[in-house]
């Protein structure tokens, strides 16, 4: 597919409610909001919300697909689940703003410069490569994430919190020749390879 | 009744005995009361105690029991005796809880326990035992008026009770409203699904109940008589009549839709396809389930607009909710959903009350139909179909929407016949000044509207009109209650509702109209003085005809006969006494309630000289929520003035002004009257009793005047049976402005 | 034999000189101490945590959490999975109902785990927190009985945090207002930190990386209520937000000019003081603001 992104567009023309049931994680429970907004006064950074999640719900209704796919919203989601712990719909929010996030990344939509949708990124590859974070590997690339200068600034800034938990025996330098991994690092990424090939599978096939 | 002996018993215990001399209670009930025997007791409400007042009734002739103990609303089981009548001296709540336990108090706490039972025996001495006028008998037979769901409910509910029923239906057929509907939503869970309608069941179990007669094509020509012996005329189409007598009557008239064509802005009545829900549901039934345009193609998407005309300030709108409509509109979103198109309901507030309303709601969302939470700005044809402008609340844009059909969730307005009140309300829309809801009167009592029931009452043909046309007498207290005994409203008629609810309500109202026959048949009062036997007579040589009384009467109970004189209809009475209230040569009472029962009370209390620096407060409590109120006062112990005398009285509506004159007269320094709440929102037991008591208090200033005393000891109050701080606080400040402006001259 | 044994997931955290090793140290003190055995699960993979959202996808992630749940079943059989880590426990009980819930998920997992060989066979075992094994197996009255030094005139913040909250929780216990830790605080001998209004909120979890204004602030409250409370140090069952409410204070009294130094312990480290356990059993030595109370508790 060469531009997944145009493919959807055609695919559920103006149709986006139904794009993000079809394409969504947790994304048939997004008609289910009745707007009460007990979410966007629950979440921790809720003033820092583009739109919050009960709006998000419905610009989808709406259609306004790019806006909410193109939106950081959902990226300031710290997985905290007051959301749906307080939802009187019992809307599973976490995982619909994960799997809206998800997805706008997926079509590449997603802001180019949130912080969160890159360290998500790294994160993930950095536990797939050997199937345990290495924390330190992490640490340094998310400093480095924004280019070099930027990094060493960071990598500054935070030498008190890497020394300290250094001196606490919580941090081991020697992690950056390559530190914990599983055995079976292969078998692990073959199960990734396939679920994500189910997963691609699913949204390529849906016909609306 | 053979010759008055009057037993007073006082009660030691709970305290009473430690705080108070009870041997000296016994003393003043026995030389300034007047009583036969007088006894003390530890225990009064004990059998032993009890056993000892009866003894005396059985063998010792005492005929007028006067028990000084707790509150007359305390122990009324044990305190309880047939063939006597019965007065109580409050020393618990009203004077040992609400006074301090110390030595300086000891004197004036005294004195008002010696107060409170000369009271009760003054009191005594002018009640009678009440006894039923045997005016009519059992008539276990029901009017109802109104063949829709409410209206059968009733039928149906009366005649599984052994009453019969006759059911009249101005149209050609039952089942009213809720017969038109394709669908439903469910009465039990479920109730995210839609269910069959089934009002042709209950029309098949009206039609084959033979306790049911059913007159269709029928409307109520006359109503005359009360409860247990109303004589009704039906009259047919074709210009028969029937002559029915029955013994209470429910209306259960509904409603009409709001007219679409005064909504314009919103397409009504400039397009076929622009309709209320009635409407629509109506095609969906025609077509069996299919959704087609006027024109008879199929219709892909519709919009319902919630709130249409409704809830709103705008002129010729109404301002109230209709309730139903929300789910209204979801179930037929639901039928768009079912036949393959699509559903937006654009609300402001979605309402989907009571315990069905949340699935309800979320079946439609299941389903897919669209909620958009937003204001419709207008409905205009485009092409070939319309487009629905709105604003969208969530997301604070100006949008659009095509729609093949639009609904307008307009409101319910009732089917109630004409306001019997509406010169009064006009004249005093006048006197406030208020020229828009004076002109919106009268436009109303220009429009024509036909009388349901042609009551031949003095007081106007029909059921009176609480608020916005619906017949109720207060929609949270008294449901079902018109302001006319014996006749009970259910349904839209009595306030916005849907077909469940209906349903419930006229079961209610049945309920009600069965209590009222077997009530009226015993002689006793129905709703609030339940049971009561007491009814207003006049003394016929004292009355000047001045119509007062059938005026005033809040729920329209006495006409006038030939002579001209009031015809008290007992059973149409709630005896609340605003008749006596009002007469102005004081010829009204009833057996145990007159204005010589109060008027000797307050004459009773010892009057200490000018100089003693004792004054003495009269308050007038209404029984329904001052007196409780002040009792709870002393349960929770709340001190005030030992200065005040507390009688309780029915309603405030039933003070006549003479009480207030004696009592000045008397030298009391301060006079109190503690009624419900007045106006829109009244709290009133007895609807207009406070109002007018407040009225014609406002005329009291005169009196005041001739007697050369000021304006401010004579007040009036409305309080809430919550106002357990605030009253004793009322009371201390009549103390505090007594010691102000000084005492009354008028004391010998 | 070992009176309890589970099938322990410690999480990448919890490994040998990684972030959360204290919490490793303290937890196997406890379990000497309770008899409880832990059986680590062979081979076992990190779960993704939450924030690995933005990479996985929804089946990746699962398939994740799979592996462990078949590793755990091939290893130990039905034994109950035991994770310390809140996201662990999240991710895996979260995975579990996914797949026994939803047809479709379940079918994309067992052709995942088919391409490594290894499956999930019947019913998959329960996925619980170290806490509610203490709470649940052990019981409140068990652990009171082992305590030898109580840790009196301690005031102590019962830091709850999300995840171990939300949105499963321990049974029994409100979202709004969780008990337990308050409990466990009072059965060591300390003395909880009344209303803490704090209780449930969030550290700012994965987001303290990417985005540490906005997580430092919500620290900042989290440790102000602490000392509005009068505690002397906070507790935590979760190692996201105790090192989040840790090791930044630093920056904050940077950022706000406020003076925070206050120690922040797992429920581990006060049972293991409590139970007569030296320091380094406790494993005081990995604290970043030394908790200097208990470390004169645990030298007596």
């Amino acid at each position: 597919m060469s531009n997944p992104n145009q493919a959807m567009v055609e695919k559920y023309r103006s149709n986006f409610l139904k794009e993000v049931e079809a394409n969504v994680e947790e994304g048939h429970w997004v008609k289910m909001c009745m707007q009460c907004g007990v979410c966007s006064g629950s979440c921790p950074l809720g003033p820092h919300w583009e739109h919050p999640p009960q709006e998000i719900f419905m610009m989808i209704r709406a259609g306004k697909r790019e806006e909410v796919l193109g939106s950081s919203s959902m990226w300031m989601c710290t997985s905290c689940y007051n959301c749906i712990a307080r939802c009187p719909r019992g809307l599973p929010i976490t995982h619909i703003m994960h799997g809206l996030a998800t997805y706008a990344k997926r079509l590449g939509l997603q802001p180019k410069t949130q912080p969160t949708a890159k360290f998500s990124q790294l994160f993930w590859s950095n536990l797939t490569k050997t199937g345990r974070v290495n924390e330190l590997k992490l640490g340094l690339s998310l400093y480095f994430m924004n280019g070099f200068a930027n990094g060493i600034k960071t990598a500054l800034k935070m030498q008190d919190v890497g020394l300290g938990m250094y001196k606490t025996g919580r941090l081991n330098p020697l992690e950056i020749l390559g530190g914990h991994s599983i055995k079976d690092t292969g078998g692990l990424q073959k199960m990734l390879k396939k679920a994500f090939e189910i997963e691609e599978a699913k949204i390529a096939e849906y016909k609306g | 009744m053979a010759d008055m002996k009057i037993g007073a018993y006082i009660c030691q215990g709970c305290g009473i005995g430690d705080r108070l001399d009870t041997a000296q209670l016994a003393n003043v009930a026995k030389r300034e009361g007047k009583a036969a025997v007088a006894k003390e007791h530890e225990f009064l409400c004990n059998a032993e105690g009890v056993k000892m007042i009866q003894d005396d009734i059985d063998n010792d002739g005492v005929n007028h029991v006067v028990i000084a103990a707790c509150s007359r609303r305390a122990k009324t089981d044990a305190f309880s005796f047939e063939g006597v009548t019965l007065s109580r001296a409050n020393l618990r709540e009203g004077v040992i809880w609400v006074r301090p336990d110390t030595d300086e108090a000891r004197e004036t706490t005294q004195e008002m326990g010696d107060d409170y039972v000369r009271m009760a025996c003054a009191e005594s001495k002018y009640m009678k035992m009440p006894a039923a006028s045997g005016e009519q008998g059992l008539l276990r037979h029901l009017l109802v008026v109104g063949g829709g769901i409410a209206g059968m409910t009733a039928a149906l509910e009366a005649a599984k009770t052994g009453y019969t029923v006759d059911l009249v239906e101005k149209s050609g057929k039952l089942g009213g409203v809720a017969g038109e509907m394709y669908k439903k939503y469910p009465a039990k869970a479920p109730y995210d699904v839609l269910a069959d309608n089934t009002t042709g069941e209950m029309i098949a179990a009206v039609e084959g109940n033979s306790a049911i007669t059913v007159h269709l094509n029928t409307t109520v020509a006359s109503t005359d008589g009360a409860p247990g012996r109303f004589s009704v005329t039906l009259a047919t189409e074709s210009g028969s009549s029937n002559d029915i007598t029955v013994g209470a009557i429910i209306q259960a008239t509904g409603f009409h839709p709001y007219d679409i064509a005064k909504l314009p802005e919103l397409g009504g009545g400039k397009s076929p396809d622009v309709m209320d829900q009635l409407a629509f549901e109506k095609m969906v039934k025609a077509n069996g389930g299919a959704i087609k345009k006027a024109d008879g193609s199929d219709a892909r998407n519709v919009v319902f607009v919630q709130c249409a005309g409704q809830r709103s300030d705008t002129e010729g709108h109404l301002p109230y909710c209709s309730g139903h409509c929300c789910m209204t509109s979801i179930k037929q979103a639901r039928y768009v959903k079912d036949a393959g198109g699509d559903a937006t309901v654009i609300f402001d507030d979605l309402r989907t009350p009571g315990a069905d309303g949340e699935d309800v709601y979320r079946g439609g969302q299941e389903a897919g139909v669209a909620f958009s939470k937003g204001t419709v700005k207008g409905v205009e044809a485009a092409g070939s179909g319309l487009k629905v402008s709105y604003n969208d609340k969530i997301l604070a844009d100006d949008t659009t929407i095509d729609a093949d059909i639009v609904v307008l969730a307009t409101g319910m307005v009732p089917a109630s016949g004409p306001n019997p009140y509406i010169a009064q309300d006009i004249e005093a829309a006048e006197k406030d000044g208020n020229a828009d809801l004076t002109a919106k009167l009268k436009a109303e009592q220009e429009a024509p509207v036909t009388s349901i029931l042609n009551l031949q009452y003095r007081q106007g043909t029909d059921v009176p009109h609480l608020k916005n046309g619906f017949t109720d007498s207060h929609f949270i207290c008294f449901p079902y209650e018109t302001r006319r005994t014996g006749i009970y409203t259910a349904g839209p008629v009595r306030r916005p509702m849907d077909a469940h609810q209906a349903i419930e309500d006229a079961t209610g109202a049945a309920l009600k109209a069965i209590q009222s026959c077997e009530n009226a048949a015993l002689g006793r009062a129905a709703h609030p003085r339940s049971g009561d036997l007491s009814f207003p007579t006049f003394r016929v040589e004292g009355c000047t005809q001045c119509k007062r009384c059938t005026v005033e009467c809040p729920f329209g109970a006495i006409n006038e006969d030939e002579k001209g004189y009031p015809q008290y209809n007992e059973a149409r009475c709630r005896r609340c006494g605003t008749c006596m209230g009002a007469c102005p040569v004081r010829v009204i009472s009833f057996e145990n309630y007159s204005v010589e029962t109060v008027g000797q009370q307050l004459k009773a209390v010892d009057m200490p000289d000018e100089f003693s620096e004792k004054p003495r407060l009269l308050v007038l409590a209404c029984e329904n929520d001052a007196y409780p109120a002040l009792d709870m006062a002393g349960m929770t112990h709340q001190e005030y003035s030992a200065y005040a005398r507390i009688i309780p009285v029915r309603c405030l509506g039933s003070v006549n002004t003479i009480w207030i004159t004696d009592a000045l007269n008397s030298g009391y320094d301060g006079v109190m009257l503690m009624g419900c709440q007045k106006g829109d929102n009244y709290q009133c037991h007895f609807v207009k009793g406070s109002e007018m008591a407040h009225y014609r208090m406002s005329k009291i200033d005169d009196t005041l005047t001739q007697l050369n005393l000021e304006k401010e000891r004579v007040q009036t109050y409305e309080v809430s049976i919550t106002d357990i701080q605030r009253i004793p606080q009322i009371i201390n400040d009549m103390e505090k402005l007594i010691g102000e402006i000084g005492m009354s001259p008028f004391k010998f | 034999m070992a009176k309890r044994e589970y099938s322990f997931y410690p999480g990448c955290s919890s490994q040998s000189k990684a972030s959360s090793v204290n919490y490793l140290k303290s937890t196997q003190t406890i379990c000497e101490e309770l008899d409880i055995q832990l059986n680590e699960i062979p081979d076992w993979n990190c779960c993704s945590a939450s924030i690995g959202y933005g990479g996985g996808g929804e089946l990746p992630r699962i398939s994740l959490s799979a592996r462990n749940i078949a590793l755990s079943q091939q290893a130990h059989g039905q034994q109950d999975i035991v994770a310390t880590c809140a996201a662990c426990w999240l991710a895996t009980r979260e995975a579990k109902e996914r797949i026994e819930h939803d047809g479709e998920v379940r079918s994309g997992i067992d052709a995942a785990l088919g391409e490594i060989g290894i499956k999930i066979e019947g019913e998959m075992p329960k996925t619980r927190h170290m806490v509610e094994v203490l709470i649940e197996d052990v019981g409140y009255e068990e652990m009171q009985s082992k305590v030898k030094k109580p840790l009196e005139g301690l005031k102590i913040a019962g830091y709850v945090g999300c995840q171990t909250n939300r949105p499963f929780g321990i049974d029994g216990e409100s979202y709004e207002n969780p008990k337990y830790l308050d409990k466990m605080i009072e059965i060591v001998g300390a003395e909880p930190v009344e209303k803490y209004e704090k209780k449930a909120s969030c550290c700012g979890g994965a987001l303290m990386f990417s985005e540490p204004e906005k997580s430092q602030a919500l620290v900042k409250d989290i440790i102000e209520a602490a000392y509005d409370g009068g505690a002397d140090m906070i507790v935590t069952p979760c190692p996201v937000c105790q090192m989040n409410v840790e090791v930044y204070q630093g920056h904050i009294n940077k950022t706000y000019g406020t003076k925070f130094k206050i120690p922040v312990v797992y429920y581990s480290t006060l049972m293991a003081v409590a139970f007569g356990r030296n320091g380094k059993d406790a494993a005081l030595d990995g604290q970043m603001i030394r908790a200097t109370r208990l470390e004169e508790i645990a030298k007596k």
